[in-house]
């Protein structure tokens, strides 16, 4: 991949991997765990320092470790959701450009009307009372999302299917699954990872969003979490800004690499477009 | 007109989808049926009022066109927390929203057409190079986050702007008018705005910048060089004309959009509006509060979503009144 955009985007994805997966290796202390010191008081709103690289939180809890765990939640979420979206996407925009007709028209209204849902109040509609799990933001997401994805997708199938090999598969007698899932998906699979990439830096943003509200799960450390922790606890009107700037820029930095390889993407799938 | 009604009734059927979902999500919460609408501290003589309202005491497949009809006259019941109309409060909170939500777009979007038109201009330079990632980089920041910076910095920090809320507490005016154009209401203004107008300029800024050198490049383009006008008369006159269409139309789509999505700024901020309203009324499962302000919303996205479309073949000669190309 010689684009340097996304080159970097893939650069900072596989950092952000690799601390998600030893994040219990990295993480200097219990992201959770209320800290003292030898004399039994507690280690509150510590400045940045050797002990703790960030500092800690008004309860005395670390704040780096807080961040290296919270990426776990992060990349979780992101992959788990882009994932769900682009496999909705992409089956629902087969189906709806190979058959066409009324399946077409019940599907494209369908589309419709998911895109006329207001996205983040329904995902906190589904956190606020279906519960506050993660599964029930990926679900809201999931269940707004692939319209998008599937949109772009029919219309891809729509002139793949006109395209002499279909006919070829077709005239040999394949079954209309054969011919969806192995001649006509393979030439639209990097659409549907073109649009899972861009789907988790929503999913990111999404989630720090229903955190930050208040509607995540409370035992479970994430970026929005200690957004929300921070804001809460007056961090803002102290100048805490060791507690609130890092987990912000590592969202910023996770979701720029979603749009920098989208857009490396791009120009490997539409070479035209680069000039 | 055959195009506009269609479209007008697709409208009207993505609504009452969004209604019927609403229903039954409402509905089929735990507990008793009447939940949705009735709170254990109403007396006797509201729950009577609201059962007859709402049909509460009808089987399920009545209640719902009792319920379609009360939305049709804006009839969403009596808030738990507030003591009042769903349909009073929503409307004290929307003027903030609308206000927050224009201020936002028009400096994002005037802003972002200007710089996106001059980086078109500069494509290929050091300017560039620098200009693109760093809006890219205020896209992929939260909002709040942003918000919460720009608080600490201007508000907290410094001491320029207030901490929150839309007025300074205790402060009275003769009409909502007077209210928001009075100094204090713009002054709480700032820093919202600000935070929404810093995500918002980066889609027209894009949007801008590759029309311009998709339109730069038309025939058109190369007659007005032929003969012989001015660059700037070009740029301005020929050019960015073109290049403006699909921004208007991001513009429609935007405030949709916003009206929803400014949820976190509005919390952030304090900012009493649509969008705190839910939240808060979702955190303390004030049902028919929570139900009226995502309809709300979900009516602002969709009309905005249908004056995009009319806007989109309104502008551009090319979408015929027919079928998109």
């Amino acid at each position: 991949m010689r684009d340097p955009f996304a080159a970097t985007g893939l650069g900072i994805y596989a950092l952000f991997a690799v601390v998600a997966i030893f994040a219990d290796q990295i993480a200097t202390h219990d992201p959770l765990e209320i800290l003292f010191r030898d004399d039994g008081t507690l280690v509150a709103s510590a400045l940045p320092g050797s002990g703790h690289w960030l500092g800690t939180t008004n309860l005395g809890r670390d704040i780096f470790s807080q961040l290296v765990i919270g990426t776990r939640a992060a990349l979780i979420v992101g992959l788990i959701a882009a994932v769900v979206v682009a496999l909705i996407g992409t089956v629902v925009g087969l189906i709806s450009g190979y058959f066409g007709g009324w399946t077409d028209a019940v599907l494209m209204r369908l589309a419709d009307v998911a895109l006329g849902i207001p996205f983040l109040p329904f995902v906190i509609l589904m956190a606020g009372f279906r519960g506050p799990r993660t599964s029930n933001v990926i679900l809201g997401i999931a269940l707004l999302l692939w319209p998008n994805t599937a949109r772009v997708i029919r219309s891809q199938v729509l002139s793949v299917r006109e395209r002499a090999f279909v006919e070829a598969a077709r005239v040999t007698g394949a079954s209309t699954s054969r011919i969806l899932f192995v001649h006509v998906a393979p030439n639209i699979l990097p659409l549907s990872f073109l649009y899972g990439s861009i789907a988790v830096g929503w999913a990111i943003l999404t989630e720090a969003s229903i955190a930050f509200l208040g509607f995540g799960p409370s035992d479970q450390v994430s970026w929005g979490y200690m957004l929300q922790d921070a804001y809460g606890s007056q961090a803002l009107s102290r100048g805490d800004y060791f507690w609130f700037v890092p987990p912000g820029l590592c969202i910023v930095l996770v979701v720029v690499a979603g749009f920098f390889i989208s857009r490396g993407y791009e120009e490997i799938l539409f070479p035209k477009l680069k000039d | 007109m055959l195009n506009l009604l269609s479209r007008f009734a697709q409208m009207l059927f993505v609504l009452w989808i969004v209604a019927t979902i609403l229903f039954f999500l409402f509905r089929l919460m735990p507990g008793d049926p009447t939940v949705a609408y009735i709170d254990t501290t109403f007396n006797e003589e509201q729950v009577l009022q609201l059962k007859k309202t709402f049909g509460l005491d009808l089987p399920l497949h009545e209640q719902y066109f009792v319920y379609l009809g009360n939305l049709l006259v804006g009839e969403f019941g009596q808030s738990f927390h507030h003591r009042q109309p769903v349909l009073a409060l929503l409307l004290s909170v929307l003027p903030n929203t609308i206000i927050l939500t224009l201020t936002s777009l028009l400096t994002g979007y005037i802003f972002g057409t200007l710089v996106g038109a001059w980086l078109a201009w500069k494509r290929g330079t050091w300017f560039e190079a620098v200009t693109i990632p760093a809006v890219l980089a205020l896209r992929a920041a939260p909002e709040f986050w942003l918000g919460m910076v720009l608080l600490a910095i201007f508000g907290f920090g410094l001491g320029w702007f207030p901490s929150g809320g839309a007025n300074s507490p205790g402060a009275n005016f003769p009409s909502e008018w007077a209210r928001v154009t009075s100094v204090d209401f713009l002054w709480h203004l700032v820093l919202p705005a600000t935070t929404l107008a810093l995500y918002l300029q980066g889609l027209p800024l894009l949007l801008m910048r590759s029309n311009m050198l998709d339109v730069m490049s038309e025939d058109f383009v190369t007659m007005a060089r032929m003969k012989g006008l001015a660059t700037r008369t070009i740029v301005l006159r020929h050019a960015a004309r073109n290049a403006l269409l699909p921004v208007v139309t991001a513009f429609a789509l935007g405030f949709g959009a916003s009206v929803g999505g400014n949820v976190v700024v509005e919390t952030v901020f304090s900012w009493p509006g649509l969008g705190r309203l839910l939240v808060v009324a979702v955190a303390s499962s004030d049902y028919p509060v929570a139900q009226g302000a995502f309809f709300l919303i979900t009516v602002v996205l969709v009309f905005m979503n249908f004056v995009a479309d009319l806007l989109y073949s309104a502008l551009d000669p090319r979408v015929s009144n027919g079928r998109r190309a």
